[in-house]
């Protein structure tokens, strides 16, 4: 191991790469190859340091542990000549900031418990070292000593259930393919973490890839596998590429491969690119898509623990089922089943998205309240504004008003309630939120990725939207509600996979919460939060208006008619609502109906 | 950004070559091959999928299967630079209706459709897993968070 004094990490966040910090490394590296430092000084890539929004480019220095900021290529000469050569710190180019400013991972809020996000910010996850230095792969180590029956009879007792949103208990899916006839078996990763508004498993990807890979080594040690794939949406770059040298150091280091830890179990993984479709986040659609077809969901049973990828029984488990392994290895399966509720054990990752005050990623144990994520955790609705609704569970989850607020979070409550856990994705919606928009919202996304294979959810999903759009329009009729109604029970009992059957549940729930504002923009063609364009009308008050002529010259089609100094006219036949007048308007005179 | 233009057949088979002798000339490695072309020309020309279908000895018919199934992969010509906007829920709550539909009065273009000039592609994306800074632009390979609609002009004039 080469020894070096000094360590540069440069965060390459995607922010960070977008404002030059490739372009900085490159010229820190030639900077010290000139100045003959390059065995002294190592520069290496990390993830977010500072917000960089306000930092970026930014890196850290150690072993002193200084922070530079908004760090430009013309600064790099100065710096690494002042700092490396002469040994003193570039006081224009440091910035302070908290042990956490990370703008979707800050300092553990109140009430959380981080497990599986432990590692993330701390550690440089194209490191493999600094992972080793977190106790990384003891939990292989330990499984590898003990049998495969052994090691499952752990994860059962430890009550991990799956953590994609089905919550299946992960060691009953190895059982079944541990014991399942047919070879080579295989493991995989689902990582096409597609619910808007979910970005936990990207961030454990691109930040502690090492934690994945490792519980999927022990998983496949329990199944029987020796090859195993990582399947990663296109659309998170860089997790790919960081799980890429997180796997080839994790061989080098002899940890993949061959003879793992002389146990003679053998073991290799790879990692498969999506090419962009929410629908393979489905287990058997996501086999589909690795075998090089459509990403079309097959029909169960067979299950993939039976005949998976390529007829072979296969396990598949979520990124944050994986992470969580090795800690259960290390701390015992008491220790997680100490946290969370009866049925529901251990922590969770959430990503609060919405009209909060905190939103970013969370990690809590089982058993909190909704209202405690959202007032403790989340920080309260932004703005000062009322709380609407919660939707969980992303697109096939549910939405949950304010009066059950104190459910608590766990998989069967949730569903009780007409949602799901889902993966986790949490998007809070203040009082300013129009239900029949979201709902719109929802089935529009549904609809854009439902495979086309089964005519329930291809014909039912758009039947649905085009309903929800001419309600939105004002030009809903007697008798949708109904429809919708029967639609929705049809679509969630006859698809074929979890898509189709989920995608009415944010439809159902709304309905059932939420039913009079669907009603009142039938019957009164009104969209009582002032959000659907077409029910909306913008007037000046002749009461405010003063005649300054400021909307009218900053409307894009000219529908503002007036003289100076006199109360102004918006024509509603060529008014768009795009609202500019009201946010020009400095004496509030604009008024929306 | 496209690398190589569409209607150099030599950069076209060579595209194609590469990404055959990079992952393998079998059937279960035609994502990452059609990825790769896709990301070298811009889209995957009809020229490709001759060349895809002659060397992994596949028909095309699946190969059309596969590349028009998947979003982020395109059979038709892109514009030089490709903007991807998310149109999801978290980013739709927190602003990007208005960011929406000023991109498209900017462009004068609606979804899916490319300029005249054969500048810009203008697409919605699902989810990019960065909602905690929403509405989010994607231009090419480049990520814009927190996003405003005045801000919209000055970004789109960053590229030529």
């Amino acid at each position: 191991m080469a020894f070096y004094r000094s360590h540069i990490l440069v965060s390459v966040d995607p922010e960070c790469v977008s404002k030059g910090a490739h372009d900085i490394i490159d010229q820190l590296n030639d900077e010290l190859i000139h100045r003959g430092l390059i065995d002294e000084v190592q520069v290496l890539e990390t993830s977010r340091i500072g917000d960089p929004t306000l930092y970026g480019p930014d890196m850290m220095v150690y072993p002193e542990g200084v922070h530079y900021a908004r760090v430009k290529s013309k600064d790099i000469p100065f710096l690494v000549e002042e700092h490396f050569l002469k040994g003193r710190v570039v006081e224009s180019l440091r910035a302070e900031i908290k042990a956490f400013s990370d703008e979707e991972l800050g300092a553990p809020m109140p009430k959380e418990v981080r497990v599986v996000l432990r590692n993330c910010g701390k550690i440089d996850p194209t490191n493999i070292e600094d992972y080793l230095a977190e106790d990384g792969y003891m939990g292989l180590a330990k499984a590898l000593s003990m049998t495969p029956d052994e090691v499952i009879d752990m994860v059962m007792k430890s009550g991990l259930r799956g953590r994609g949103g089905a919550g299946f208990p992960a060691a009953k899916k190895w059982q079944l393919a541990r014991a399942a006839q047919g070879e080579p078996k295989y493991i995989l990763c689902n990582a096409d973490e597609g619910d808007p508004g979910a970005f936990m498993n990207r961030r454990v990807l691109e930040s502690d890839p090492h934690s994945v890979i490792e519980g999927m080594i022990i998983g496949a040690y329990c199944i029987g596998a020796e090859r195993g794939y990582v399947y990663c949406r296109a659309e998170y770059p860089i997790a790919v590429r960081t799980l890429n040298i997180a796997i080839n150091q994790a061989r080098e280091l002899g940890l993949l491969g061959y003879n793992i830890m002389n146990s003679g179990f053998s073991f290799d993984l790879e990692v498969r690119q999506g090419a962009g479709a929410f629908v393979c986040g489905e287990e058997t659609a996501l086999i589909a898509s690795v075998e090089g077809a459509r990403g079309e969901p097959r029909n169960r049973p067979p299950f993939p623990a039976q005949k998976g990828l390529w007829g072979k029984p296969s396990n598949i488990n979520n990124v944050e089922t994986y992470a969580n392994v090795p800690q259960i290895m290390l701390k015992g399966p008491e220790w997680f089943a100490s946290m969370g509720t009866e049925k529901s054990k251990g922590t969770k990752t959430f990503a609060l998205a919405g009209d909060l005050n905190h939103t970013g990623l969370i990690e809590v144990p089982f058993g909190i309240t909704l209202r405690e994520i959202v007032y403790d955790v989340g920080g309260g609705i932004k703005d000062g504004k009322g709380f609407k609704a919660i939707q969980t569970g992303g697109p096939m989850g549910g939405c949950i008003p304010e009066s059950m607020l104190d459910l608590q979070v766990d998989y069967e409550t949730l569903a009780a309630a007409g949602s799901i856990m889902g993966s986790g994705g949490m998007i809070v919606m203040d009082d300013e939120t129009c239900m029949v928009d979201m709902a719109r919202f929802f089935m529009d996304f549904t609809q854009d990725e439902s495979c086309g294979k089964c005519i329930p959810c291809r014909v039912g999903t758009r039947r649905i939207l085009e309903i929800l759009n001419r309600i939105s329009e004002g030009n809903g009729r007697e008798g949708d509600l109904e429809t919708l109604d029967q639609l929705c029970k049809e679509i969630q009992q006859d698809s074929l996979c979890g898509l189709g059957k989920g995608a009415p549940n944010p439809i159902v729930s709304m309905l059932k919460h939420f039913r009079d504002e669907f009603e009142i923009h039938i019957k009164e063609k009104r969209c009582p939060a002032k959000v659907c364009r077409s029910l909306i009308h913008y007037e000046i008050s002749s009461e405010f208006c003063t005649g300054c002529t400021v909307c009218a010259r900053n409307c894009p089609v000219n529908a503002i008619t007036g003289e100076r100094r006199q109360a102004h006219h918006i024509d509603p036949d060529i008014c768009i609502r795009c609202g500019i007048c009201a946010q020009v308007c400095n004496f509030n005179a604009v008024i929306v109906n | 950004m496209a690398n190589a233009t569409a209607n150099d057949d030599e950069a076209i088979f060579k595209a194609v070559q590469d990404a055959v002798e990079r992952h393998g000339n079998s059937r279960e490695e035609l994502i990452p091959i059609l990825n790769d072309v896709n990301h070298e020309i811009g889209y995957i020309p009809a020229k490709a999928m001759h060349e895809i279908n002659r060397l992994l000895k596949t028909p095309e018919s699946h190969l059309y299967s596969v590349a028009t199934f998947y979003r982020m992969l395109s059979t038709k010509p892109r514009g030089r630079h490709v903007i991807q906007f998310c149109e999801s829920a978290p980013c739709h709550v927190v602003g990007g209706r208005e960011v929406w539909e000023t991109l498209q009065e900017h462009l004068e273009l609606a979804e899916n459709e490319t300029s005249p000039d054969g500048k810009w592609t203008l697409i919605t994306t699902s989810c990019l897993g960065v909602c905690g800074v929403g509405p989010v632009i994607v231009i090419d390979d480049d990520i814009f968070g927190n996003v405003t609609p005045d801000q919209v002009p000055d970004i789109l004039s960053r590229y030529s």
